[in-house]
């Protein structure tokens, strides 16, 4: 194909959107309404997953030393510790750490405990994080087996609600977004098709005259891919004025409990990215999948 | 330059629509083709311009056999038969030049070489006025000679033509009548299907009469012979 060809038929594809204005407007905003939701519901289930890791990753084992135990012996212990299966790090919390993280984590009325400090009534701990937080419970349960250990806490029974809690958020959302993409990739190529179906007639004049089946596709292709593409602008635009917005507010809120949301960046360019890869896609090839039936005269 | 030989088509729906036709058309020559309605003449036209494949024969047009052609080479073979329909065959969102200019876009001519071409034939047919109009914004017989004019920017050495101006009212058929006169004068085969006794009794020049499948009259200068 020479390159004027080439240059002829996306004129030709844009001249040809122009014209069909109704058309395209109907394919431009089947694309957008499904992209639109595509994204958000994305938007929401990275964020359930990046929010459920933060979580989980939160868990710690708490083994309170017994108060007979001897500081000098406290490095050995901890190497018992840290040569558990599945246990990832282990650091060690003096009594008076602890009381200082306690007063800092109850803000102002934390400075009622302040008194405390001459008789601490905590113990001595060691803080134990796992390789993964589901493993908390089994560790938990090697910990307390230990002389030294006096109680262990990891929040029972919370952890492992939490853990089903993300996993069914997880789950929900990828099977939500799948059933999106497919319905929106059966909208967008159908209402696609509906445009190229109304021009059955005008393919069967083209063959009359001579043309390839490659020269009538051309114009199609290039067609469906900008209607596809120009039906990922607006959901673009929604997703990265909204996200930045929702981010700045939740991050205010949020930040008192550690926990915060997926970055804009890089999150809002991936998602830009993957809406103008499933536009073009789906455009392509719901366009092309419709001129087929015609081309065979 | 245009060779039948024993050719037959039968549809898959069991009418035999062919039943072994044999014809020469010299070149530069003007063919009316007649005959009552079903008698075959369509198909006859349609496997001229491979519309309609041939269940048994050949036909041979510019050296290439219909019969044999593959597929993929179907495009190269019409673009040396330049078509002109009953219902014109434009297409609708396109104005009166891209519409001719299609037929040379197909052959990836330069736009220079197009723009020359698609005015010069526009001029002949008279519509140099209309070039930016689309098809509905046309008389039947404008669009006639849009279809026409189509048809010939290519300079294809053969022009078929069904029925041309069945859909048209008796003067505008008349000019139209002209430009294939014109074109004709000027080197170019004409093969024309129609059942427009005045006009083929008047423009005199060879008939073949075509009646259940088979040609039953050839004459050099014939008439219409029927009296519809």
């Amino acid at each position: 194909m020479k390159i004027r060809t080439l240059k002829r038929h996306v004129v030709e594809a844009f001249k040809s959107m122009g014209r069909n204005g109704w058309m395209s407007f109907a394919s431009i905003s089947a694309v957008t309404v499904t992209l639109l939701l595509v994204s958000v519901f994305l938007a929401i289930l990275l964020n359930i997953n990046y929010i459920a890791s933060q979580i989980e990753d939160d868990v710690q084992i708490r083994a309170y030393i017994e108060r007979t135990e001897k500081p000098e012996n406290y490095k050995d212990y901890q190497q018992d510790l840290e040569k558990l299966d599945k246990v990832k790090t282990v650091e060690y919390q003096s009594k008076e750490e602890g009381l200082d993280e306690l007063i800092e984590s109850l803000g102002d009325e934390g400075e009622a405990f302040s008194s405390l400090k001459n008789e601490n009534p905590l113990r001595d701990a060691f803080i134990i994080y796992t390789d993964k937080p589901q493993d908390t419970a089994a560790v938990a349960k090697e910990v307390e087996k230990f002389k030294f250990v006096n109680k262990v806490e990891y929040g029972k029974g919370t952890v492992e609600k939490l853990f089903k809690v993300t996993d069914v958020a997880r789950n929900v959302g990828i099977v939500l977004v799948l059933g999106l993409v497919f319905t929106a990739m059966f909208l967008i190529s159908n209402t696609i098709k509906l445009t190229i179906v109304t021009r059955r007639r005008e393919i069967e004049i083209m063959k009359l005259v001579g043309a390839t089946n490659g020269f009538i596709r051309w114009p199609f292709f290039i067609e469906g891919f900008a209607l596809g593409v120009s039906g990922a602008v607006l959901p673009i635009v929604v997703i990265a004025v909204g996200y930045q917005a929702i981010f700045d507010i939740a991050n205010q809120k949020l930040g008192t409990v550690f926990i915060e949301l997926l970055p804009v960046t890089p999150l809002i360019p991936q998602l830009s990215l993957l809406m103008l890869l499933i536009g073009g896609v789906i455009g392509v090839w719901g366009s092309l999948t419709s001129v087929r039936k015609f081309l065979k005269i | 330059m245009i060779e039948m030989i024993d050719v037959w088509k039968t549809y898959p729906n069991g009418v035999m629509a062919l039943n072994g036709i044999d014809v020469y058309i010299e070149k530069g020559e003007f063919v009316y083709v007649v005959g009552p309605s079903g008698a075959g003449k369509s198909t006859f036209i349609k496997c001229m311009y491979r519309e309609e494949k041939p269940t048994q024969g050949s036909i041979i047009i510019n050296g290439t056999n219909l019969a044999k052609v593959k597929e993929r080479q179907i495009p190269k073979v019409r673009r040396k038969i330049g078509v002109v329909f009953q219902d014109f065959k434009l297409l609708p969102r396109l104005t009166v030049y891209e519409n001719v200019a299609f037929a040379l876009e197909v052959i990836e001519e330069s736009p220079k070489v197009i723009r020359e071409r698609v005015m010069e034939v526009l001029d002949l047919v008279k519509l140099k006025n209309k070039a930016r109009m689309f098809p509905d914004e046309l008389s039947g017989g404008e669009q006639q000679r849009v279809s026409i004019a189509r048809s010939i920017v290519n300079h294809p050495p053969v022009i078929i033509a069904d029925e041309p101006t069945g859909n048209l009212d008796p003067e505008t058929a008349w000019e139209i009548m002209d430009i294939f006169k014109e074109i004709n004068a000027r080197g170019t085969t004409v093969v024309m299907a129609t059942h427009n006794k005045e006009i083929v009794n008047t423009i005199t020049k060879r008939v073949i009469a075509i009646e259940g499948g088979r040609i039953v009259r050839d004459e050099a200068k014939g008439d219409y012979g029927y009296e519809d």
